[in-house]
This record gives structure tokens, sequence and C-alpha cells, in this order.
């Protein structure tokens, strides 16, 4: 669990010019990635865990669940981060479990950012009474406390798998980035292409989905990024206390048993310290990633280089 | 024995500098001022007039830097002074009005306090003086003194801009630097707050630098006039002259597109095209791609500022000091 | 005026909502948590007037529709009973949140205070000298440390300070076997002692953001019409970076900074969970774990309210220091 912090930055959405085809999007966007180092060593980072997760066998050749082996024992060549109380592989457990942590993330960043898409549009465009209670819907949520309100549905379904984990986290925290959303698509509803497109005679919808949802490309991607930050965060926080499903391998639940464990005061530092290593790189990673592309959607917060003025 | 220029701007010029390069928005500008001189800066919009402007009173901002040449204020070389040098003048002897008075103003304080503020950085007055001060200057403008306690957006737009007007008054300072202070009102409202300008100017005799891309609003009240075009001047000299005859191509076309209502109706002319990319000016002359005086040198010689009579004027038509081919 | 009571309203709705929510939860979801709840208050022995209460906050063994259920959990609701706390039976639901309550508020009050001061602080000065050696550190290093598990920063520390290093005891808020409570001195600076690596922990994984909302606003602003005014009439520039460009940087992110709050509440839950610490946060997870829903419920209200009422403190901040919404709305 942590602060928000992109998107709130720059609070004006940098409306940029229209966007042509889709790959001209695409290639700008890869070319801003490979020009600004944070982006650069967020994709990287990135990049790795998903080939973790797709490979964990290539990587760990030991069964994260069995207790094949001797009780905590140290970093050895065999066991790379030791074993922990059960005698399981320390480092396997941490491999297999970036599949459930990616899937997650993945899954509530799309479906988040997929609801927070069509509740921030529709609201600038259908306009009025819609506007108006979508609003009050979008402004409610962002301000009940969610990790309480989430603890308290995952309490209520007794922990429960990872899927209502899933579920219970799109289903509440769409509201921040609807609201950035929002406020872009009514930026863009009167600028000059979008008249343009009305003039020549275009239906709203087409309008909505060829011109208008392309420009907001780098908005809608940092939304993304940011939801999935939160995805991993309110996950593994709320497997950290008890309320994801126990048995699955995850980095979060691997910190449960860890501090069930007492691990930190019972000499076994590594086990809770791991995983929680594990999930700042990738909160880092998503964050940089995240950063980097409000600088690229608002030039003005690029690096400045200070100038040398030539005397006269 | 002729007086010192108020302000002697040399071979001045500004860059953009961005990660792909350095781009020249100002390129080597020369012009004075003398005291009580009404000078008039026209050009389109990207010639670099409102840059030129900044880079005088030192008020660029990143990326824009000042890559060469002088400007001497009252003698003193302005450039490369930090901004606790430049105070000594600021205000007092030279101060500025911006486009813009809804963004000029700070919003979330009275008129009266940015009063305050610029009296209170030159010296120390007691409150009674500030504000007897502040309400003589606003009544200069026409504005009623009660108008101190208001905030920007309590006021209509011209109120903004003559009070912007007012609170550079403050010192009545030698040289006054405005930055199109009429582009945003209706023409009413920008004949009479240029009326306004130009008494206040008789009264106080303080020097104007006014910025504008609107021609024929600055023929009735500069004393000499500018105009540029892609970062360079492209004519200098006496209004009354330049508009009686004018020598650059591109003044001509700026005169020809302003028809005037008594004389016989002409078709109206524009000049085609678009202005340059500084990033990529054209070789030689930058107007040639548009000029209907064109010839074979023009985009092989880049022209200097050649004498003609009273007035400078950069093209190769006056390369000798008079009309040639 | 229209404003303040628009503001309202909308605390109010909140507050509904979050009330309802409460409400309908236990009633929605599957397995009928409740029941399983009213079971062990049985086993504990209860008397029928608490029976009583929890039945018309959980809606179990009831005969009324719906609808009555909601109007005699609402009026439960507004006379303040929240029921009787399963975990700390007999005692109620509000004096078991009493008597945690002041740890948390000394917690994170104080802590959010030093964050905003801070971080505003640095946010501005960063801003102020773009280019400069503090805004090159800066922004990365708070972009990755807000990325960070609050609960990972506290057991790190904990693992160095406390338990390698032995500067700070690792749990609770005070010494609960050698002291006893009171208005004294040697109570008060174990309470610092034990709050010290919390407060730390809390304070570096929330200071980032206001660092970094700050920066970015303070760099949008220093680029307006009025800061080259205000150049160019000679201010000197610490009065240019407070009064022109901080005052006007600030002004969108004051409600930014009380919803955050939410996140900083949130923080607190883990970082007193991983600490032991005796406040609201820990008593929720202890709650959650013993199946104490009445406790839980009430908690939850409580934060909600909390936030609520930070937020329309910042509306009303917002409105008082900025002289537009007073006009405009």
């Amino acid at each position: 669990m942590a602060m928000p912090v992109s998107g709130v930055p720059t609070q004006t959405p940098a409306a940029p010019a229209p966007a042509g085809s889709g790959h001209h999007v695409l290639a700008r966007i890869g070319h801003a990635v490979r020009s600004n180092h944070k982006a650069t060593v967020g994709t990287v980072l990135l990049l790795i865990f998903i080939l973790i997760a797709l490979f964990p066998g290539v990587i760990a050749h030991d069964s994260p669940t069995q207790d094949a082996y001797a009780p905590n024992l140290g970093i050895s060549t065999a066991h790379l981060l030791g074993t922990n109380h059960y005698g399981q592989d320390l480092f396997s457990q941490l491999v297999y479990g970036t599949r459930n942590v990616l899937i997650i993330a993945f899954v509530v960043g799309l479906a988040t950012t997929g609801i927070a898409v069509l509740i921030g549009v529709a609201a600038a465009y259908l306009g009025g009474g819609w506007d108006g209670t979508l609003n009050v819907l979008t402004d409610v949520l962002l301000v009940i406390p969610l990790f309480p309100l989430l603890i308290i549905i995952a309490a209520y379904a007794h922990g429960g798998t990872t899927l209502v984990l899933i579920a219970a986290i799109t289903l509440t925290s769409w509201s921040y980035t609807a609201r950035q959303l929002r406020a872009q698509a009514l930026t863009l509803r009167n600028r000059d292409f979008l008249a343009a497109a009305r003039v020549r005679g275009e239906r709203q919808l087409y309008i909505i989905m060829v011109e208008v949802i392309p420009t907001m490309t780098s908005l809608i991607v940092a939304s993304f990024l940011t939801n999935a930050l939160y995805a991993v965060l309110f996950a593994s926080s709320l497997q950290f206390i008890g309320l994801g499903d126990p048995n699955t391998v995850s980095w979060g639940t691997t910190l449960y048993w860890a501090e069930n464990n007492a691990a930190l005061q019972t000499g076994e530092p590594l086990w809770a310290i791991a995983p929680g290593a594990c999930i700042a790189v990738l909160g880092a990673a998503f964050a940089l990633l995240n950063y980097a592309f409000d600088e690229i959607g608002n030039p003005a917060l690029r690096p400045v280089r200070k100038p040398r003025s030539k005397r006269a | 024995m002729p007086e010192l220029p108020l302000l002697e701007v040399t071979d001045l010029s500004v860059d953009y500098v961005l990660d792909q390069g350095s781009v020249r928005a100002v390129d080597d500008v020369s012009f004075t001022v003398d005291r009580g001189e009404f000078l008039g800066i026209v050009g389109e919009s990207g010639c670099g007039k409102s840059t030129l402007l900044f880079a005088v009173a030192q008020l660029l901002s990143p990326p824009a830097v000042v890559a060469g040449g002088s400007v001497l204020f009252q003698g003193t070389n302005l450039v490369g002074l930090t901004d606790d040098q430049l105070s000594a003048v600021r205000w007092r002897d030279m101060s500025v009005v911006m486009q813009s008075a809804m963004n000029a103003l700070n919003p979330v304080t009275s008129i009266g306090a940015q009063f305050k503020d610029a009296m209170r950085a030159h010296g120390k007055y007691s409150a009674g003086e500030i504000t007897a001060r502040s309400a003589e200057v606003l009544r200069m403008v026409g504005i009623d003194p009660v108008h101190l306690r208001s905030y920007p957006h309590q006021l209509s737009g011209g109120m903004r801009q003559r009070s912007m007007i007012a609170m550079a008054l403050l010192f009545t300072p030698d040289l006054v630097i405005m930055d199109e202070p009429t582009s945003a009102l209706d023409v009413v409202a920008q004949r009479s707050l240029m009326v306004q300008i130009k008494e206040l100017q008789q009264t106080f005799g303080f020097a104007v630098i006014f910025v504008t891309h609107d021609m024929s609003l600055i023929s009735h009240f500069s004393d000499r006039l500018m105009v540029m075009y892609a970062g360079q001047v492209d004519e200098l000299g006496v209004t009354r002259q330049i508009f009686d005859k004018p020598l650059h191509p591109y003044t001509q076309g700026l005169l020809e597109a302003f028809p005037s209502i008594h004389g016989p109706r002409v078709p109206l002319k524009g000049i085609p095209g678009n202005p340059p990319s500084l990033a990529s000016p054209p070789s030689g002359c930058r107007f040639h791609p548009r000029c209907p005086s064109a010839f074979d040198r023009c985009p092989a010689v880049t022209p200097d500022l050649y004498a003609v009579g009273g007035t400078l004027v950069r093209c190769l038509l006056h390369e000798n000091g008079s009309p040639s081919r | 005026m229209r404003y303040a009571l628009r503001r309202l309203g909308f605390f109010i709705l909140t507050l509904w909502v979050a009330i309802t929510l409460n409400f309908l939860l236990p009633r929605l979801m599957p397995g009928n948590p409740a029941l399983a709840m009213m079971a062990k208050f049985h086993n504990q022995g209860v008397t029928p007037q608490t029976l009583h209460t929890l039945e018309i906050l959980f809606g179990v063994n009831s005969h009324q529709s719906l609808i009555g259920q909601y109007f005699g959990y609402l009026h439960q609701i507004v006379t303040f009973n929240f029921g009787t706390s399963l975990d700390e039976y007999p005692a109620s639901v509000t004096s078991v949140i009493g008597s945690a309550i002041w740890w948390t508020v000394g917690l994170v009050g104080i802590t959010t205070v030093l964050a905003f001061i801070l971080g505003t602080g640095l946010g501005i000065v960063s801003a102020w000298r773009r280019g400069g050696k503090l805004d090159s550190i800066v922004p990365p290093t708070f972009v990755i440390t807000s990325a960070i598990p609050y609960f990972w920063v506290a057991m790190v520390l904990v693992l160095i300070f406390a338990l390698t290093l032995h500067w700070f005891p690792s749990q609770g808020g005070y010494y609960v076997t050698t002291d006893t409570p009171g208005f004294n001195l040697t109570f008060f600076q174990d309470v610092v002692n034990h709050a010290f690596l919390p407060a730390f922990a809390l304070l570096i994984t929330t200071i980032g953001t206001w660092i970094l909302t700050m920066r970015n606003t303070m760099i949008t602003t220093l680029a307006e019409d009025y800061v080259r005014m205000a150049r160019a009439k000679g201010l000197p520039s610490w009065r240019i970076m407070l009064d022109y460009a901080a005052r006007n940087a600030i002004l969108p992110n004051l409600t930014g900074f009380a919803m955050s709050l939410g996140f900083v509440v949130s923080g607190a839950i883990l970082i007193e969970y991983v600490f032991n610490y005796p406040g609201v946060g820990y008593m929720l997870l202890q709650a959650v774990s013993g199946e104490d829903y009445p406790l839980m419920q009430g908690l939850f209200l409580l934060i909600t309210v909390t936030v609520l009422f930070a937020i329309l403190l910042a509306d009303i901040l917002t409105a008082i220091l900025d002289p537009r919404t007073r006009a405009a709305r």
C-alpha cells in the first residue's frame, strides 16, 4: 500500500495533439520509452518480471509448495534465498508467486481502466444529469477509504480466492482514474478537430471511439499503470494480513506465513524481507513508467538542463 | 551634443535550447530608444517580437536564453546581471505591461496588495504613502481607487488592463515595455486604451516600446516603427516615412493588407504562404519564398540592414542605399 | 455560501453511503457471516439486550423486511449504539474504540502534519531550483519510495533498528509489563520511544506524494505570467516563491491532500499491524481475525468519518484561501 503520485501531479491533464492512426501512436510511445531513462528502467524491470512469470520452471528448479528440505537453511547455491520454517525453498516461492501477482496486476489494471474509461468518457459526453450522477458516484467512491473497505469486504467473504480479490479491488478502485479521464475528455470535447468531425456529420459514438479515445492514449496508459500498481499493493497487503487465499503461491501470502511465524524476530528475516522487496521493485517499475509517461505527456515537467548564457 | 539613447540594443540574439538542438528565435537585433520616444514593433505571430521584449527586460525563462549581444539601459548592460542586480532598475526605471492582465495579475491577492508589493520592493514607504500613491495611479487611468480592494477576477477586462498599466507607472519609470496590451480587448476598448497610453506618455514623458501585430493600430501612435520577420529586423524607421513609402516588400504587403477607408476601392491583397520555421529558415533572405519582388540573388545572399534615407531595411533591392536591380 | 452547502451535502451523502454499505455488506455476502458471528456470541453467553442490538445491526433472526431493518439500523447508528465487541466482551464497541483512538490520532496526526510541512516545503524548493542538484535527486527517489508497500518499510525498519541495533523497541505502544499509563515523564518517554519507528515508517512512505505533487504543481505555476510579472517588478526571490508561486500552487492540491488521508490511514493500519501498535488500525485487523463484526463496522465508520471531515476541512480552507471560489460557486 502506498500513496498516489502519478497523475495527480499534472492537475490539468495535458491534451496532446490529435493522434494519427494507431501505428503512429505506438511508434511515438516506443520512441518516448527509449529516450526517457525512467521509462527504460521501468520497462526493463517489468519485462524481467513478465518473463519470470511466464517461465518459472526455467529459473527455479524446486517446487514452491513442497516442504522438501530442511527448515531454516541459509543462503546457498542450492537455495538462493534459503528455506523457510517449513522447509520450502524461498526462491522458488517468489519465482512461482510472480505469476499470481502479475495476473492480478494486469487483470485488475485492465478491468479498472476499462471501467474508468467507460465512466469517465460517458460522463464527459453525455453531460447534464448523467454527468452529475456519475460524478457523484465517482466522488463518493473516491472519498471512502478504500483499504478499510476492502478489508471489510474481504473479511465478510472470509478471504476467498484470488478471484474475489480481483473483483473486490476492481469494483472499488476505478474512481480516481475515472475522474482524470473525464477531465481530459471534457477539454477535448471542444477542441477544433472534434468540431470538424461533427461538422463532417460523424456520429457521436464514432467520434468518441475513433477520435477522442486514441488522443487520450497517453493518459489511458498512465491510468493502466496506476491501477496496476494499486492492484499489486492492495492485493499483497490484503494477502499479507491473511485475507487472500493463504494457500496460493504469491508474494503476499509468503509474507503472511512469514509474519505468522514471526520470521523477523526468530532470525529468518529473509522470509519476510525478500517478498516485500519483490513487491517494492515491481511497484517501482510501474511507478517509474507512470512518472515517465507524465513527463512525456507534459513537456513542462521534463528534466531541465541549466543553460549557459553567453556574455556579450 | 546629442543625448545618449535611453536604451541601446546591439546584436541581440535569443536561442531556445532544446534536446534536438537550439532554435534561434531572435537573430542579431539592434535598435535604440531615446527618452520619451514611442517605438512600435510589429510582426506576425511567431516572428520573435515577444521573445525580443522579454530578452530586453531580462525576463526569459528556460529553455530560452540570450545567446549574444548587449542591452544597454542608461549605460548599463543588463545581459548577464542577476535578478538581485536587476532589481535596482526594475520597476523604478523600467516596467512591463503584459498581454493578458487576467494571467499577469496574481489571482489570489488584491490589486492593492500587488501594488504594495511593487512599492515595498524598491524602498521604505509607509502604509499611508503606499495607499496614496496606489490610489493616485489608479485615478490616472480612470479607475476608482476603491478597487484597490478588488481581486483581478472581479474587474472587467478593460479595467484589468488599465490597472496593469497603472501598476507599471507606480514609479513613473523612464521606459515602459508593453507586450500587446490591447490584443485581448475589443476594438473600441483598444482605441480608448491606446489614447490613454499616449496621453500618459505625453504627460509624464516616459519612453514606450509597444509590441503588436496590429499595424493599423500602431501607426497612429508610434514615433518610430520596427518591422520584424522570422526573428530579424526587416525595416526600422520613422513611422510616417514607413507608411508613406514602405521599402521592404514585407512591409508593403502588410500595409496593402489594410486598405484605407478613404482611398479608392482596391482588392484585398494578402501575403501568400506561411511564416518560416525558425528551426530551418530559408536560405539567403528569409522572406524570399513569399516575396513578389524576389530575384535570383535572394535565396543565395543574406541581406544586411541597409540605410535608405533615415530608414534601415533588410532587402537586396536597396543594397546600395537606393533601389537597385 | 452555496459552495459550503454543496460540500456539506456531499459529506452527508458519502456518510450515508458508508453507513448503508455497512448495513448491506454482511447481508449480501454469501455464507451469511452474521449467523456464524451470532453463534460465537451465544457461546459467550450474552444478555438479551445485547442480542437484540446485534440483531438490528446484522439482521439475523429478524422478521422485519429489509426496509424495516434499515430504519432500525439507522436509529442505532444515530444514537451511537454500535453494539458490543465480541473480542473484548462485554465492552461496548464505543468504549473499545475509545481506548485505541488516541494512539492512532497521535501517530497519524503528528506524522501527517510533519510529512505535509516537510513534503510541501521540499516540493516548493525543488521546483524553484529547477535543474539544480536537489531537483535531480528528489523526483526519482520519491517516485520509487511512494511505490514501496508500507508494511515492507516497517519490516525493514524493525529488522535494522529494533532487532539488530536495538535502538528502539519493536512492538507495542509502551512497555505494558513495566509501565502504567499516566501523565508522567517516564511514561511519556516510553511512548515516544515506541512511537518513533512507526512514525518514521509512516513519514517516509507518505512524504513522497506531498513532495511530488507540490513540485509538479509548482512547475506549472512557475510558468504562469503572473510569476514573470513578479520577476519584472523586481520582487525578492523568496516573496515570488511564496506569495506568487506557492500560494497559487497549493490551492488545487489542498483537497487532494485531504483525500490522500485515506491512504495515510491505510498505511497506518499496516504499520500498526507490523509494530503491534495498539491503535485503531491494529484493532481493526484484530477484529477481522476474530470475526468481531460489530467492532469492525464501528471502526470502518470511524475511519470514514475522519477522512470525510478532513476533506470538508480542506474544502473550507480552499474557499478561504482562494477568492475565486467564493465568487464563482
